[in-house]
């Protein structure tokens, strides 16, 4: 394993990682999180389990980009924290270099904290306030020993060079900075310690559309340079087919449907990924092309407490059928390149039930 | 920085004289007859004419205020049955009944009291933040129940029960007694040690639980996610960036109630018989001593602003968000 450096300033020059993805990185093997909640019951306490996360599986390969999308409460963020071991799974393996670190404890898991990074959602609360810049980005360097005693401030600087900050500012705390700078402090910090890679939990959602660019084309660069891989997750499905290699498309807790970004963008074959697309604005309608048929889902996501038997989509699906609420499909290649849970996926609906009456 | 304090010192100055102006016009002007109730009971014309003008009560108002500012500042000279008394800057006054300046009387009891009460601060400060720590980290177990339950059993006792529960059964313990720490350091320390732990954990109580509160909320901080991220030991994340947080409402609440039992701490100095300064100001309360009341409110005046000054430069140590101007 070749650790790739980080290199900066004066040997910019190494771009000589392929763009091709390489060996498996990271797999989730069917990942499992559930949290237990308290509700009163008429005698002590009635506890039940959030299925937050429920059946995850899925590989990153090295200087891969995988796009993570789905509603809000689908289980993305959650799949984040597992993957960076911020919570500790129910059930399943966390597989990295092949090794599991799904049970590890704390301190085992040290050496994989350099490796995998995370970028915050909220560049306003996770930048500790009571910390200057310096000391946030260096207590990385200091914790795992990336750099040598007299040298650490210098390294410092130089990550605030490569994010686009001025190194100057290494003395100040988090609020001088505006929020796309603060976003880049933390895209610094996980720099800081050369991971092979990092999950980014929207890291753009609570910036306004013109940082959001810069800071898109930031993440752009970087993934070039240093051929880190990413688990990106976003609500804005343009900036995920902007910077994905591969998708996968969540639905409450599991994978609808997985493939590559061509494939899910240019044919989707699961019911949810088609309302999905179909709900992103669509420019051709100004410019007066005929708009494209919105497939409107009626009602909200079922609850993660008591999800739907079988499909999980099923009770917002149009293509619903008996099957759906007593077989849950299996995520497969159904006549299509991409991966799909759904057992409607690639066949006109109307054939199948006439298969499955002719079955019965 | 500098410039802020001055500024607030001037202030904190002016404060404390406004206090001092309104306390004159409470107990010299209020319809009470201080005078009268000094003369006793067996009281003749000429001898409550001569404690009226001893207690300058025959002057005007202003000229009461004018004087003790004087005293305050240049020093004043008071005359008693015939004797002339010098009374050196700071004067804070002359007690009759006890024939002696009030400047003294404070000097002897201040030290007491400052013993006392930073003693049982460092006890109930260390323990509660302990506590309060221990019990957010291990939020809903059986631990955090009992530290809960207790702390507020021992907040719903009425204080001079504990007080007295710990001064009745704490035998063990040094017998208490007060000694110059200058003079003698171990016994300083072993002679105040019952009521330092009286104080200490009756507070603590308190401390446990603003210091959870605390702790918990700022535990769930995102940022304390992000120290985690970046592979800090739990120690560091805990008491780096969570404790750290967490310790702005404790340092206010901290002041405030350091400022109260610097004129306040009457039980404790009551049941361990301690000559300190509450203690002083609630018997010049009882015996209508009015130079010495005056005194515990100068100096309960100046504690108070102190406090406030020092928390308020602590808030910029602990939050580089605050800004002092």
């Amino acid at each position: 394993m070749t650790t790739t450096a980080i290199e900066t300033g004066s040997g910019r020059a190494k771009r000589g990682v392929p763009r091709v993805p390489g060996a498996p990185l990271l797999e989730l093997q069917d990942l499992v999180m559930h949290f237990a909640t308290r509700g009163d019951g008429l005698l002590g306490r009635k506890t039940s389990k959030v299925q937050a996360v429920d059946g995850v599986s899925l590989t990153v390969r090295e200087g891969e980009s995988l796009g993570l999308v789905g509603e809000s409460g689908c289980g993305k963020s959650t799949t984040a924290q597992l993957i960076t071991r911020l919570l500790k799974p129910t059930s399943g393996k966390i597989l990295y270099q092949g090794n599991d670190i799904a049970r590890l404890n704390e301190r085992a898991l040290r050496p994989y904290r350099r490796e995998i990074q995370l970028i915050f959602q909220d560049p306003y609360s996770s930048l500790n306030p009571r910390h200057t810049v310096g000391s946030i980005i260096g207590t990385a360097l200091r914790t795992h020993n990336m750099t040598a005693k007299g040298k650490e401030l210098a390294r410092v600087q130089e990550l605030l060079e490569v994010v686009g900050l001025n190194p100057e500012h290494y003395n100040r705390y988090p609020h001088e900075f505006s929020g796309g700078q603060r976003q880049r402090i933390g895209i610094a910090r996980a720099l800081a310690v050369q991971p092979k890679i990092i999950v980014a939990d929207e890291p753009v959602s609570a910036l306004d559309v013109s940082i959001q660019a810069q800071v898109m084309n930031l993440l752009e660069d970087l993934r070039k340079e240093f051929g880190i891989a990413f688990v990106f997750i976003a609500h804005d499905l343009g900036v995920v087919r902007h910077f994905c290699d591969r998708i996968a498309v969540m639905y409450l807790g599991r994978i609808a449907e997985i493939g590559n970004r061509d494939d899910i963008y240019g044919a989707p074959r699961h019911p949810y990924t088609q309302a999905l697309l179909s709900a992103v604005p669509d420019l051709g309608t100004v410019r007066g092309t005929p708009p494209k048929a919105r497939i409107r889902l009626v009602g909200d996501p079922p609850s993660p407490i008591n999800p739907p038997s079988g499909c999980r989509f099923r009770t917002r699906c149009w293509k619903a059928a008996e099957v759906c609420a007593k077989e849950d499909p299996a995520l497969t290649r159904r006549n299509s390149p991409q991966e799909v849970a759904c057992h409607f996926a690639e066949a006109p609906e109307e054939s199948i039930i006439a298969d499955l009456r002719a079955d019965a | 920085m500098l410039l802020y304090i001055l500024r607030r010192i001037l202030i904190a100055i002016s404060v404390v004289a406004v206090t001092l102006i309104a306390s004159f016009a409470l107990f010299y002007v209020a319809p009470t007859d201080p005078a009268g109730v000094l003369c006793g009971e067996r009281c003749t014309p000429a001898r409550y004419e001569e404690i009226r003008r001893s207690l300058n009560l025959d002057e005007p108002l202003p000229s009461q205020v004018g004087n003790y500012f004087k005293g305050l500042v240049v020093g004043r000279t008071y005359e008693s049955g015939g004797t002339t008394v010098e009374c050196e800057a700071p004067c804070l006054g002359y007690s009759y009944l006890l024939g002696q300046p009030v400047t003294k009387l404070f000097a002897q009891a201040i030290p007491v009291t400052f013993s006392l009460v930073l003693g049982g601060a460092i006890v109930y400060v260390s323990v509660g933040l302990l506590a309060g720590v221990f019990a957010a980290r291990r939020r809903g177990t059986l631990f955090d129940r009992v530290t809960v339950g207790v702390s507020l059993i021992l907040n719903s006792i009425p204080y001079f029960i504990v007080a007295l529960i710990i001064s009745l059964y704490a035998t063990f313990l040094p017998p208490t007694q007060y000694t110059k720490l200058f003079e003698n350091p171990a016994m300083w320390a072993s002679g105040l040690l019952a009521a330092w732990l009286c104080l200490g954990l009756a507070n603590a109580a308190s401390y446990t639980r603003y210091s959870r509160g605390s702790m918990i909320e700022s535990l769930g901080e995102d940022f304390v996610r992000t120290a985690r991220a970046k592979g800090l030991t739990e120690r560091k994340v805990v008491y780096g960036h969570g404790l750290r947080a967490a310790l702005t409402p404790v340092a206010s609440i901290l002041g405030v109630d350091l400022a109260y039992q610097l004129t306040n701490t009457v039980f404790t100095e009551t049941i361990f018989g301690l000559p300190g300064v509450g203690l002083m100001t609630l018997r010049a309360f009882f015996t209508f001593d009015l130079p010495v009341l005056m005194g515990g409110v100068l100096v309960g005046s100046i504690a108070l602003v102190t406090m406030n000054l020092i928390v308020d430069v602590l808030y910029t140590v602990l939050d580089p968000r605050v800004r002092l101007s």
